[in-house]
């Protein structure tokens, strides 16, 4: 199943299909290593609803849901353990 | 520095350790100066360990070449430009792919490289591994392990790079098994055709249609367009920047990244700093546990009153005794030691450095040079001139010094733990309505602190307009040095027009308030207006948190000491001799007395503009003596203390000069040092009203701030141009706040005239964004 990124699940994994969104964006994305391959977490949510923090390529990431409408991935079927529901 | 010494540049990404390796390689030589052009700093010093001494350039820290932020087009020009003799790629081995993206950009210039490999300490605690010797086969360049911190395998990697430096190296590229490999090889033929230099870097940015190079290389550019045509991959299409960018990483995680072998098999492990992380960006205690921290910082740089103690025992009936009650000699010399820490009340660590510093290092130096001053037997002008101007002047800048070390500290121990990144994770939502991102909450705060860290701290923004709005406001979160004026001009207001009945510290608050409403009304209207522009994105690294290093922070604290102190010594005194001698000498050039100030040039002068601050209500409708607080604000220009320092002055001229007003007016009360009085005495001099007194701080707190804060904007502002706008913009804002004030206050249905301006300035704004106003000056605001 794909969707984007800003759709996920706290504590969902996916696997990133393509990356779209404008010039800028899509380079700081690609640079970040957002790359189509790369395997995404999203870890939390702000307090506030928004941003997003992500772990891929095994550091944090954070970006805005608006970013992250920008990024399809292919869900994982698993989910960590490490990563509690409490939010 | 010499021209021949041989220069090596640190690379890397940020939080790489970079910093720390500078600092150990470089020691004490380390020089902070400007890039040229953009603001970022750019610090080099000198490794002496080597066949012989090196220079040491540290870069911005920077995740990529791309040219989208200023840090990374600075590191490329640097790299491309001056061309150093071996490039120090510092790798965090906690992070191996991303730090590898970088490297793999630099690897395909035409310069001597040398890897080092960092943090291995962590890697091995985690129980993995990494295996250098491969990861240098692969790479092709020297691979050293090394711990900045602990300062191991610095010798190695020196020697390394050194022997690097004496042979030439061409670029090369991890890109050769990608659909592009043919057309990038083509290109860099082309481009060694034409003699351009690093070509293999270059051809592959042309082929990414990098703006800088597009510009750069128009006549191969066609190449490029040609293939484009005929190329169509399944995935990217013919996006051949995101091909480039996902070769890197493909090679990267095929090739290098097998390097490391993990104990633990979980993809997504939890380490302690996911831990801690949970706590402090948690759903609900998230924002509490902020402003906590906020309140903290503040409270232990500023308060007078260390944990309440005080409070408490005045609340409990048992207010705790000032020095004097106790019967302590407050003249003795360790009595005067005893009274930094504690009178009456005990004091948070930063008054306490502050009033030790003050008190007794400045204080007593300056006070004894100015013994020996009046002592030489030098006129009177010049005993006047080095006392009371340039040490005095002198005086008030430097007693800055203490809190903005502290606030610093305080705001670098943030920085480094990587709890700031969080700040900006937390508050992004509630700063992006403004237009602004989470990352320009911290310089805001500091403000309220002092404007020049914050002013300075704003270089952490990427987005150019972002950082002019963000400096541009920071003046109007009110800082330490403005508060004693509010005190002073609110005790006036509550003691002399409602005797002493009603609470001062509302208006202060109030102005605080103000002062916060302004920054946010201003900085929508910029950025949709002046500073049009999409919301910066918020594409950030979050840190894993770790312990602060002492060695760090002491570093970052004497680069702004050092920076604090030459412009002191500088600029800011420079213009306290201007000051002083146009308030001592008269038009003729007649040297006066203190008392005399009504007579002097600054007085004149002060007089020519009285008329201007009319609609403020200090203007003419005050009369003869009106001009005093006009001089106040002048002075405030200098430094915000010396607002009060001038209202003592003043008050002591007006009760000289003998105005019938002050007939009852006890002398002796002008000793009382908040100037409280001092007001007073200004009051009934010129028969102010209560909305002209509350309308005169207001403009002072929301006008052009101090030399120390005009002179930083004016070096973060970068363009000349945006900072002459920013000094008319302070002017702008202060003289509307203060007209609204005034006339409000003075009569209320002027709030209906306000309330329509501004309606139909903001209909205007809209409309015209909108396209449905055309104007001819439509061009200018882009």
């Amino acid at each position: 199943m794909q969707k984007t990124l800003d759709q996920f699940a706290i504590g969902e994994q996916g696997i990133v299909t393509s990356v779209g969104g404008e010039g800028k964006i899509k380079r700081r994305l690609f640079d970040m290593g957002i790359t189509p391959g790369a395997e995404v977490l999203l870890r939390k949510r702000a307090p506030l609803g928004d941003p997003l923090e992500i772990t891929v390529r095994s550091y944090e990431l954070s970006l805005r849901k608006t970013e992250a409408q920008c990024v399809t991935l292919r869900v994982a079927d698993k989910t960590t353990a490490g990563v509690s529901s409490n939010e | 520095m010499s021209e021949k010494m041989p220069r090596f540049a640190l690379a890397g990404n940020p939080n790489c350790g970079k910093t720390t390796l500078f600092n150990s390689l470089t020691g004490s030589t380390a020089h902070v100066g400007n890039w040229p052009g953009v603001t970022v700093d750019k610090r080099d010093g000198v490794y002496k360990k080597c066949a012989e001494p090196v220079a040491i350039i540290d870069l911005p820290g920077i995740y990529s070449l791309s040219p989208y932020t200023p840090e990374e087009v600075i590191a490329r020009n640097y790299i491309l430009d001056e061309k150093p003799d071996c490039v120090i790629n510092i790798v965090d081995a906690t992070n191996l792919e991303r730090n590898l993206y970088l490297t793999t950009q630099i690897l395909e210039m035409d310069v001597p490289i040398v890897i080092a490999l960092n943090m291995m300490d962590a890697v091995e605690r985690q129980g993995d591994k990494i295996d250098a010797k491969e990861l240098e086969k692969r790479l092709g360049v020297p691979v050293v392990k090394i711990s900045a911190l602990k300062e191991k395998g610095l010798d190695e990697l020196m020697d390394k790079a050194y022997n690097e430096s004496q042979k030439a190296r061409h670029g090369s590229t991890v890109l050769n098994d990608t659909a592009l490999a043919h057309l990038i090889n083509d290109v860099r033929i082309a481009l060694s055709g034409q003699n351009v230099g690093n070509p293999l870097f270059h051809a592959i940015k042309l082929v990414e249609g990098d703006e800088i190079e597009v510009a750069m290389h128009k006549e191969t550019l066609p190449m490029v367009e040609e293939f484009k045509t005929t190329f169509e991959d399944e995935i990217f299409g013919d996006d051949f920047e995101a091909l480039v960018a996902d070769g890197r990483y493909k090679y990267i995680s095929k090739h290098f990244a097998p390097v490391l072998t993990r104990k633990s098999k979980e993809k997504f492990a939890t380490t302690r700093s996911d831990r801690a992380d949970k706590v402090l960006t948690n759903r609900w205690a998230g924002i509490p546990i902020f402003l906590l921290i906020l309140f903290a910082i503040f409270h232990l740089t500023f308060s007078e009153d260390f944990l309440f103690v005080s409070t408490f025992a005045n609340w409990a009936g048992k207010p705790l005794p000032t020095l004097k009650e106790l019967g302590l000699d407050v003249e003795n010399y360790g009595v005067r030691w005893l009274a930094t820490i504690y009178d009456g009340a005990i004091f948070s660590p930063g008054v306490i450095v502050n009033n030790i510093w003050n008190d007794m290092l400045v204080g007593e130096l300056f006070g004894w040079i100015q013994g020996l001053v009046e002592g030489s037997g030098m006129a009177a002008w010049a005993v006047g001139l080095i006392n009371n101007g340039i040490i005095e002047g002198l005086g008030a800048v430097l007693s800055f010094l203490p809190p903005i070390l502290t606030l610093f500290l305080f705001f670098s121990i943030l920085e480094d733990s990587g709890y700031m990144a969080r700040i900006a994770f937390i508050l992004d939502r509630m700063f992006r309505r403004f237009g602004l991102s989470g990352r320009s909450f911290l310089p805001m705060i500091m403000g309220f602190g002092c404007s020049v860290p914050a002013m300075i701290n704003t270089r952490t923004l990427a987005d150019e307009k972002e950082r002019t709005a963000t400096v541009r406001v920071i003046p109007f979160f009110s800082c330490g040095a403005k508060l004693p004026i509010l005190t002073a001009v609110a005790g006036a207001v509550i003691l002399h027009f409602a005797n002493g009945k009603g609470n001062a510290d509302l208006i202060t608050y109030s102005m605080y308030l103000l002062g916060i409403v302004v920054a946010i009304v201003s900085v929508l209207l910029m950025r949709s207006t002046t500073l049009k522009g999409e919301t910066p994105p918020f594409i950030m690294e979050l840190p894993a948190y770790h312990a602060p290093q002492f060695k760090n922070l002491m570093a970052h604290l004497w680069d702004k000491t050092k920076h604090f102190v030459k412009k002191a010594f500088t600029i800011i005194l420079a213009s306290t001799i201007v000051i002083w001698v146009l308030t001592h000498f008269d038009f003729g050039w007649k040297f006066l007395n203190d008392e005399q100030i009504n007579d002097s040039i600054l007085a004149g002068l002060s007089r020519l503009v009285q008329p201007l601050f009319t609609p403020l209500g200090f203007g003419s409708q005050l009369g003869e003596y009106g001009w005093v607080f006009v001089l106040a604000a002048v002075a405030g220009l200098i430094a915000k203390e010396n607002v009060i320092s001038t209202f003592a002055t003043l008050g002591a001229c007006l009760l000289a000069a003998q105005i019938p007003a002050l007939s009852g007016f006890d002398p002796a009360l002008l000793e009382d040092e908040s100037g409280i009085q001092a007001v007073i005495a200004m009051i009934l001099a010129t028969n102010i009203s209560v909305p002209g007194l509350i309308s005169f701080i207001a403009f002072n707190m929301t006008t052009i701030p101090c030399f120390a804060a005009v002179g930083t904007a004016k070096s973060e502002l970068g363009s000349k141009k945006r900072f002459n706008w920013t000094l008319v913009f302070w002017l702008a804002a202060s003289y509307i706040v203060g007209a609204i004030v005034y006339t409000v206050g003075s009569w209320w249905w002027t709030l209906f005239i306000w309330l329509a301006v501004a309606a139909g300035i903001t209909c205007l704004i809209v409309f015209y964004n909108k396209g449905k106003i055309k104007l001819n000056f439509r061009k200018k605001a882009r």
